[in-house]
């Protein structure tokens, strides 16, 4: 009979999962965090795994972390973008899968630009699926991180007051804070242009605040999303001069606020639009700590999809 | 508990003074505490590691560092038994283990599986001079040539018995159990 992995077999999203689940995969980051302090930043526990980076999108922090989190865990990687690919010859994404098994490999990182691509993937193979970034679906290990991060600095989640700021709308990153910080009973904020607000967000229990000043005057931490400058021509925003002075967290907004502010952002950073450089460099800053935050959280997610039994582990104590 | 029979091996004071035993031998060993450190092993073995610390400090006036040690991620059996979810702290003993007389303690020692991640582990973080092994109770079934240097008691345990050291931090009390499961005997 097979056990249920405490995980399951893939890491989608952060909807499926509950507060328990996401709690358990922060605390195991936690401990991971130590490794990568050491003089040789290696441990054994994924030696002969073979885990493929399939990134179908841009990506520079997300897909190096991945690979950092694979080789401090000692599995074998090997990454693949679309370009320079047989994704470029018009082989679909199972095809592309499906080689792949054939080459006996155990688990894949997606990034795609469809949303919903992970966990087509994640139906159709037998080899453990994380997702990276999916279309504007979900992006777990980036909210994982997030949490983390705040976690950190604030010594909880339940209860702390999370804004997220900018083009929600098209963002896997808030829809996965979204479902991450709901789930470990955070309030959570959205502040952004209606524009980029999702029709009836509200339903999920979330705060909307129109104007800036409010959101920052409410909020303990502030998730400030990258605007999507691919995106702009749709004609969201009027300028991104305009966005800059009716949505950008500033010194002077921030300066003004009631408490200690704890200030993220996903990365990469648009300085002097939705965040000036006095910010993002500043003390209310957190953003390096969640890139490194960011490999803790992905070496836990790996480890945790890669056997994942606690039940019979916890037999294994008493081993020995 | 699902009609499994405890039986008493060792009670507080059997286990405080095999603890100060195994802290004499220690120190007789390393001729004093000079470069001495202490490693104990999750869960358990920290918390015996700390005690033994506190015998070597009362006899000595010197109290050596102690370090904490989890080997989850060194085992070789993750595909078997699955991932821990909670890790415990690997925290190296202050000084850290270059040139140090290293003093590894657990609480059981079953298979010597443990002791071989642990020993793995160590040679991750640097070079002791010397790695000794300290178990409150050797309960034999070794699969590995592995052999402990101090011993708190040796037991006979058959294989489906398990041999459980509780302590206070995280049991409520200090003693050691045997325990066998009910239609074993």
């Amino acid at each position: 009979m097979p056990a249920t992995p405490f995980l399951g077999k893939d890491l989608v999203g952060l909807a499926p999962l509950d507060g328990t689940q996401i709690r358990a995969i922060l605390d195991t980051a936690e401990q991971f965090k130590e490794i990568s302090e050491r003089a040789i930043k290696k441990v054994p526990v994924l030696r002969g795994k073979t885990i493929v980076n399939l990134f179908f999108e841009a990506s520079t922090r997300t897909r190096i972390s991945f690979e950092f989190a694979e080789k401090r865990l000692s599995a074998d990687t090997v990454n693949i973008t679309s370009s320079g690919s047989s994704v470029q010859k018009g082989e679909t994404l199972v095809d592309t899968a499906r080689n792949l098994e054939a080459m006996r490999i155990d688990m894949v990182v997606i990034r795609h630009p469809s949303s919903g691509a992970a966990s087509f993937l994640a139906d159709r193979i037998p080899s453990n699926v994380v997702n990276a970034g999916d279309g504007r679906h979900e992006h777990p290990t980036q909210a994982l991180l997030d949490l983390l991060t705040i976690r950190d600095h604030l010594g909880r989640i339940e209860g702390v007051k999370v804004c997220i700021i900018g083009d929600i709308l098209h963002s896997r990153v808030a829809r996965s804070n979204l479902w991450g910080l709901m789930r470990l009973g955070a309030e959570v904020a959205v502040c952004g242009p209606h524009t980029l607000l999702p029709a009836a967000i509200e339903e999920l229990g979330v705060t909307v605040f129109p104007h800036i000043e409010d959101a920052i005057a409410w909020a303990d931490a502030l998730n400030v999303l990258r605007l999507q400058l691919e995106r702009m021509h749709a004609g969201f925003v009027p300028s991104l001069r305009e966005y800059n002075r009716v949505f950008g967290v500033t010194r002077e907004r921030v300066e003004r606020a009631a408490r200690d502010l704890v200030i993220l952002h996903p990365g990469p950073m648009n300085r002097g639009v939705e965040i000036d450089s006095d910010v993002a460099d500043g003390p209310h800053s957190v953003i390096l700590d969640q890139v490194t935050n960011g490999v803790a959280v992905r070496m836990a997610v790996l480890y945790l999809l890669a056997g994942g039994v606690p039940e019979r582990a916890e037999a294994a104590k008493h081993e020995g | 508990m699902d009609g499994a029979e405890r039986q008493l091996l060792m009670d507080e004071r059997d286990v405080t003074r095999a603890l100060a035993r195994m802290a004499r031998e220690i120190v007789e060993r390393n001729r004093g505490v000079g470069a001495l450190s202490l490693v104990g092993i999750q869960r358990r073995g920290v918390q015996l590691a700390a005690r033994i610390a506190d015998e070597i400090e009362r006899a000595e006036g010197q109290r050596p560092p102690v370090g904490t040690l989890d080997i989850t991620l060194y085992r070789d059996d993750l595909t078997t038994i699955g991932p821990r979810p909670v890790l415990g702290e690997t925290r190296l003993p202050d000084g850290g283990i270059d040139g140090r007389a290293i003093v590894i303690v657990d609480d059981v020692c079953y298979t010597g599986r443990t002791v071989r991640a642990a020993l793995d582990e160590l040679a991750d973080f640097g070079r002791p001079a010397r790695i000794l092994l300290c178990v409150l109770v050797d309960r034999g079934g070794r699969e590995l040539p592995i052999h402990p240097d101090i011993t708190g008691r040796a037991v006979d345990a058959a294989n489906l018995q398990r041999v459980e050291v509780l302590v206070p931090e995280i049991d409520g009390k200090l003693a050691v159990e045997l325990i066998t499961a009910a239609g074993t005997r």
